[in-house]
């Protein structure tokens, strides 16, 4: 019975989707008032029907009910209660009305949060969103649908990838959808703006929040889906240049140019059409990855069970709405004029070169994604675009971003001398030359070495612009920290972001720096790594839930003192007939040491020993960049829906 | 189709663990760094987007000894490549060679930023500079005319 | 810039949208009808000489080497399996129909043992002229081989004219490999 409610209200949400598309942006092109109050309450049913439907495919699983498909499938009745909630959105069906459960929940935020957006902006966001909840529920309900039966009924599912039983993987899914999709509401405001044929600085002051929002869930889920191939795959590596993990990147790199551009729009109204087109861009590039991960044709080792007539409607989905918003694009377009002039050495010329090395970033990531598909179905060649590429031309084009990264703040808007600026920063570049020159002499870090003073460049430009801001030493220090505690909250926001980047690099660079070794030991055995005793104390069977385990008992000492007990296993799930490698990892703040248990052979055990230098910095690092834009996010000057609309809104800064 | 599938699942289905035999690694370190550094340029076969250094597949354990025991008999990377290459064709090269066919996904950095500054630059040829700020006379002169 | 450039920049997105998505619904069209797989992988042997090897036999009887292939006076199919792959098992009728058809069909069991090799022929036929023993598997590797079962038809002259991974089946057979064998006799 729950599962046909859960069928029903995916339907409601269909129509409430239906009329939320049609009614809201007809009675903003008729100007009808009522026909525009209705958005919200129509949003609101919507995310209703959402929630219901989600719900009762929630209970199914919950409960054990093997006779709904999606359940029998992907469930077990000994799987851990926390994977039967994970596990609905573990799978094609699930996942897909999750996707459309944000979806919803953009909607239901634009028409809360929204109340003083003008009505009829606000009418055509919440339609738009309407729009593309009609498509993406349509495929759901007839193609991808969760609530199907199946008879016989099974006596038990056929359980979950035991890859995918994994706490940091349970979450990591809504909040990486909440990113992608969360991009579709700045994507709604632009062709809001299209149709509405003006957008000014309040434009720009509404669509960051929701952009900034998206950004930091997206930032967290790719840290957290990274941190769990560091964690699974156990051998220490964390970013594969996956078509999957690139389908991520994309929308992250085209985001943080949005977050940017739309500072622009915001302050100045310059950049209006391009920032228009990011925001397409971002949420059309969330949709193509999101879902031609489905379609079977990209490869990837984390894309669902796939199939091309699926993939035939989502490329029709896709050719509605990205198609459709850039067409819009190029007619309305040429109606937002251009104001807001400034030299190229600027703090919008820094923005604007920013976007170029973001966009091209992300230019090269797509290219080296799906250059093997074009060249296969073009001049039927084979051939490999792999990790070694991707650093190659990647790498290159980052130097100049995080160089740029600490120069950019500091510059004064309009127009500024690039001299005075650099130096301000010469405390900055003097602190980098220190750390490289560190790290090759004491390291020999070689290109590392390089990527430290970058990261050092980085993390001590990024409070340049706020030491600008208190005037430190150049006024009484009493007045400076007064001056401290009254910036906005933006300011710290941005600042940290930047910082944060730089732990990450520092992460990256580390890691390359890493030690690690192979052995096979007797229980009894200690191998010495990176200043660090590692015994093989004996190894043990345990049974957990639905796997039995082959645990070894490790324990490492520095100098003879113990630092900890390491416990990796090896769990061999018994209904999927699978082995997943499970690492164990103690972190400090400067480094992990990571053990992975491998095979026995004749009375010795495999062990891979890693000591990762800074490893941890690397999802700190991505941590804190999202704490930067949540900091941002609730400055009361940015704070959803708080501003009044002001068309000559430059403010003395 | 199925069938297909199948035997793709079979092969993916190997032990999903990803740590090597220490006895698979050689004694000399500077030719084990450059095993792994050829591994790593090397498409697992048989696992999607896995380099055969990192893939735990029963193929990539034979490339990798194969690997080894060349770096052993004294062959170049190069030679190791193009052995390689010979059986497994250009799809085995994780970074794909220069040629006509990979001409465009070689130069995109190149492509993409010359474009960004080109648009740029465009877009600035329509528009007149901004005019300069106000000299230290002008901003007196402002001042005694907005009377503050 | 014209007002007439600027809407054709404009439409530059919608165009290289649009070309992708063509490119992407033939993709997808093409898989359905199974002429596009962007899994599969070529073999770089084709229209090569077969590579050099001489393999033992299963117990007393000889195996044979790249050179047999060359002098059956007809074009051969050179099949991988083992007796653990599951695909062979479904494959083995389709060989056997070969065999009968009177197409020399040699095997090379893949990383096998030879009793379980000897009881998977016993259990489903024995389609093969001769059987090599490749245990190290690394007569495969100079054929490019990436799984079990593989197909190779192997010309008269010891060139490689057409491979086939995974397990065949009449289909294939029929559209596949029959057109390519009429055209070598």
């Amino acid at each position: 019975m729950i599962p046909e409610l859960g069928h029903f209200a995916l339907a409601l949400a269909v129509a409430f989707a239906a009329a939320q598309f049609i009614i809201p942006l007809w009675g903003a092109q008729s100007r009808d008032v009522r026909l525009m109050a209705a958005a919200p309450a129509l949003a609101y049913g919507q995310l209703i029907a959402l929630m219901a439907a989600y719900g009762s495919l929630v209970w199914s699983s919950v409960i054990d009910d093997f006779s709904v498909l999606n359940v029998a499938e992907n469930s077990h009745s000994l799987k851990p209660m926390i994977y039967k909630i994970s596990g609905t959105w573990g799978n094609h069906e699930g996942s897909i009305l999750l996707w459309c459960l944000i979806l919803a929940i953009c909607g239901g935020a634009v028409g809360l949060f929204g109340r003083n957006l003008p009505s009829s902006l606000r009418a055509r966001v919440i339609g738009v969103l309407g729009g593309t909840s009609v498509g993406f529920e349509l495929f759901a309900l007839l193609t991808s649908n969760p609530f199907l039966r199946l008879w016989p009924v099974p006596l038990d599912g056929r359980d979950m990838n035991p890859l995918l039983q994994d706490p940091g993987l349970a979450i990591h899914p809504p909040i990486l959808y909440a990113g992608y999709v969360g991009f579709a509401i700045p994507f709604a405001f632009a062709v809001a703006a299209l149709l509405e044929g003006r957008i000014d600085a309040s434009w720009g002051r509404w669509v960051r929040p929701w952009t900034l929002a998206s950004w930091s869930l997206l930032t967290t889920g790719i840290m957290l889906g990274s941190f769990w191939s560091y964690y699974i795959l156990g051998w220490g590596g964390y970013w594969f240049w996956d078509p999957v993990e690139n389908a991520s990147l994309l929308p992250w790199l085209t985001g943080t140019a949005l977050l940017h551009s739309a500072i622009v729009v915001e302050k100045r109204e310059a950049l209006k059409t391009w920032t228009v087109l990011l925001a397409i861009g971002t949420f059309s590039l969330s949709l193509s990855g999101t879902f031609l991960v489905r379609s079977g044709i990209l490869n990837s080792v984390h894309s669902f069970a796939n199939d091309p007539t699926r993939g035939i409607f989502i490329l029709g989905l896709l050719a509605l709405v990205i198609g459709g918003s850039l067409l819009l694009f190029a007619i309305r377009a040429p109606v937002l004029s251009a104001s807001g002039l400034f030299s190229p050495v600027s703090r919008e010329g820094a923005l604007v070169l920013n976007n170029i090395l973001l966009c091209s970033i992300a230019a090269v990531v797509l290219t080296g994604t799906v250059y093997p598909l074009f060249a296969d179905l073009l001049f039927s060649a084979k051939i490999s675009v792999g990790p070694p590429y991707f650093n190659a031309t990647v790498l290159p084009l980052t130097v100049p971003l995080f160089l740029a990264m600490a120069v950019g703040p500091v510059l004064s808007w309009k127009r500024a001398a690039l001299g005075p600026a650099l130096m301000r920063l010469w405390w900055a570049a003097l602190g980098a030359a220190a750390v490289g020159i560190v790290a090759e002499l004491g390291y020999r870090a070689g290109s590392a070495a390089l990527a430290f003073a970058a990261a050092a460049w980085l993390i001590l430009g990024s409070f340049a612009e706020i030491i600008q801001r208190i005037r430190l030493f150049q006024v009484p220090l009493t007045n400076s920290l007064s001056r401290l505690a009254g910036q906005p909250l933006s300011v710290w926001g941005g600042a940290i972001a930047h910082a944060g980047m730089g732990m990450t690099i520092a992460g990256i660079a580390g890691m390359s720096l890493a030690q690690t070794t192979i052995v096979a030991v007797r229980p009894g055995q200690t191998i010495a790594l990176a200043g660090y005793e590692w015994t093989l104390l004996g190894l043990h069977d345990e049974k957990g839930p639905n796997f039995n385990a082959r645990v070894a008992d490790i324990r490492v000492t520095r100098d003879g003192q113990e630092i900890g007990l390491f416990h990796p296993s090896r769990n061999a799930f018994t209904t999927q007939t699978m082995t997943v490698t499970n690492t164990a990892i103690q972190s400090s703040q400067i480094a992990d040491l990571y053990a992975v248990l491998g095979e026995e052979h004749d009375g010795t055990a495999v062990l891979r020993l890693h000591y990762n230098f800074l490893a941890p910095w690397i999802w700190l690092g991505a941590l804190v960049m999202a704490f930067g834009g949540f900091l941002s996010l609730i400055d009361r000057r940015l704070r959803i829906g708080a501003p009044a609309r002001r068309t000559m809104a430059v403010p003395a800064e | 189709m199925i069938l297909r599938l199948a035997f793709l699942l079979l092969i993916l289905a190997g032990p999903a663990l990803a740590v090597s035999n220490p006895a698979e690694m050689l004694s000399d370190p500077a030719g084990e760094a450059r095993a792994e550094h050829i591994g790593r340029q090397l498409r697992c076969m048989v696992c999607q987007n896995e380099s055969v250094e990192e893939s735990e597949a029963d193929l990539a354990r034979d490339f990798r000894h194969i690997i080894r025991e060349r770096v052993k008999a004294g062959e170049s990377d190069q030679q190791i490549m193009d052995w390689m290459v010979a059986r497994y064709g250009d799809f085995i090269r994780l970074r794909p060679p220069f040629s006509a066919l990979t001409l465009l996904l070689w130069a995109a950095p190149m492509l993409a930023v010359g474009i960004g500054a080109g648009a740029v630059l465009l877009g600035r040829r329509r528009r007149p500079e901004p005019p300069a700020p106000l000299s230290e006379a002008e901003r007196q002169r402002v001042g005694k005319l907005s009377g503050s | 810039m014209t007002a007439i450039n600027r809407r054709l920049v404009l439409l530059l997105p919608l165009g290289i949208a649009g070309v992708a998505g063509v490119g992407l619904y033939s993709m997808l069209d093409r898989m359905r009808s199974g002429k596009f797989d962007p899994r599969g992988v070529p073999s770089a042997l084709i229209g090569k000489p077969v590579p050099t090897f001489t393999l033992p036999g299963q117990g007393d009887s000889p195996g044979f080497s790249s050179a047999d292939l060359k002098a059956q006076g007809r074009p051969v199919l050179l099949n991988f399996f083992a007796s653990w792959c599951v695909p062979c098992i479904a494959e083995a009728d389709v060989l056997l129909a070969l065999k009968q058809s009177g197409q020399p069909v040699f095997g090379i069991a893949y990383k096998d043992k030879t009793e379980a090799t000897d009881a998977f022929l016993r259990q489903h036929g024995n389609p093969y002229v001769q059987v090599g023993r490749d245990a190290a598997g690394s007569v495969a590797i100079d054929f490019g081989l990436y799984g079990v079962p593989e197909s190779y038809l192997i010309d008269t002259t010891g060139t490689v004219r057409w491979r086939f991974a995974g397990g065949l089946t009449a289909d294939v057979v029929r559209q596949e490999l029959a057109p390519l064998l009429k055209t070598l006799t």
